[in-house]
């Protein structure tokens, strides 16, 4: 019985001390110290494996979802005799809800986890003991760029998800299901608020980016140097994010379009 | 060279994203970047606005003059009262015009149509529209019409 007790007990202290260990990461590669000028090269690196390739997936996954939505709307909406409501359901629920999750889950699983291998596998080479050893703080030189560059880029891809998907709708939509483009426009930008929709999107795609980088460099950083720890690390990764994403989604948008 | 097509095609990626906000803010949520002339406050009071909301249009003729900014209830009264803004631009809307809740389509949003009247003297910025018509209700309208079935 009191061995049970000094199980839970040693379990609740180690996720504190994670906790902990996760805030130290942040604070020290985010915020105390930053150096512009040196970051500036390793962050580009870090944008271009981050950001430009996880470019296609995004375009690609955005332009399917935009017209699956083009299509279910048009299915649904035609027996109310009100298809021409379809741009602006495609367009609210693409820039609401669909395009900061979708994009923050799969950014998780296509760059979360190889941040989380890298990072564990510069661990596990003694690759950041050594860096330390030479006098470089592996913090600024491993994790803050690669902070940065999944901070930056998850807005830039969330919106570039946003409008490939209705322009994917207005394809179905307008092109195939032959729908008056006039009015498929005309609803959207009626309906569609800058302030209240598009911003309060991109502000959940900053969260969820912040969120997900976090979440793999300190899996990354934290993991145990063996080759099995590191696929430890990655799983966790990615399930991590992705409960953290949905479960943000649901109280960023009970904050924001919940009295509405 | 490596490091030029990375700075490139970053550098694309970045325009991409700031074109992709463009597009939201422009195409999709039709923000026009041609400054609003402002417009001035017109207030008129329903005994029921039904499903009116703020931001409803208002129209004169079918042609939107303004939109509606805020619904208030007056305590004394026990009657909303619906603030709308004007387009500064339309200024020949008498003191004598009606206004009624209307709605587009069979079941569509509500929105306030505006008929002019004939007097010499223009609504102002903080002018009251008197005449009003409210908002038709379904069950009103079928509560009468049973009503009248049952009395005759």
């Amino acid at each position: 019985m009191l061995d049970r007790i000094q199980r839970l007990g040693h379990r609740g202290l180690s996720r504190l001390a994670a906790y902990g260990r996760a805030g130290h990461i942040l604070f020290q590669s985010i915020v105390a110290r930053p150096e512009p000028a040196t970051m500036f090269p390793l962050l580009l690196k870090q944008l271009y494996f981050v950001g430009v390739l996880s470019l296609i997936i995004i375009v690609v996954s955005g332009a399917f979802i935009g017209m699956v939505l083009g299509l279910q709307g048009y299915t649904i909406l035609v027996d109310y005799g009100s298809e021409q409501a379809v741009g602006q359901m495609v367009a609210l629920s693409l820039v609401r809800e669909l395009a900061p999750v979708v994009t923050a889950l799969l950014f998780a699983g296509r760059a979360g986890s190889a941040l989380t291998a890298e990072i564990g596998l510069m661990k596990a080479t003694e690759q950041l003991a050594s860096l330390e050893m030479i006098g470089v703080d592996p913090l600024r030189r491993v994790i803050a760029p690669r902070f940065w560059a999944g901070f930056i880029s998850m807005p830039l891809l969330t919106m570039i998800f946003a409008v490939v998907g209705v322009w994917g709708g207005a394809i179905v939509a307008v092109d195939w299901l032959g729908i008056y483009e006039g009015s498929f426009w005309a609803n959207m930008q009626h309906s569609v608020d800058f302030r209240d929709d598009v911003l309060n999107g991109v502000i959940k795609s900053i969260v969820f980016g912040f969120v997900v980088t976090w979440i793999a460099v300190f899996e990354g950083y934290d993991c145990v140097p063996t080759s099995e720890g590191i696929s430890q690390a990655t799983t966790r990764t990615v399930v991590y994010s992705s409960l953290a994403v949905l479960g943000l989604d649901f109280i960023l948008t009970a904050l924001m379009f919940g009295e509405l | 060279m490596r490091m030029r097509t990375m700075e490139i095609s970053v550098g694309f990626l970045m325009l991409a994203g700031f074109l992709a906000l463009v597009v939201l803010a422009l195409n999709i949520s039709g923000l026009s970047l041609a400054d609003q002339t402002g417009g001035y406050k017109v207030y008129a009071r329903f005994e029921n606005i039904g499903g009116l909301t703020p931001r409803a249009k208002v129209s004169l003729s079918g042609v939107q003059i303004g939109q509606v900014t805020a619904i208030r209830l007056d305590p004394k009264l026990l009657m909303a009262d619906v603030e709308m803004e004007i387009h500064s631009d339309v200024d020949y809307l008498s003191t004598d015009s009606s206004a009624q809740i209307l709605t587009a389509g069979l079941l569509g949003e509500q929105y306030i149509g505006i008929v002019p009247g004939a007097d010499e003297e223009m609504l102002k910025d903080g002018g009251r529209i008197r005449d009003t018509q409210s908002a038709l209700v379904l069950e009103d309208l079928i509560g009468k019409f049973l009503f009248n079935k049952v009395s005759e």
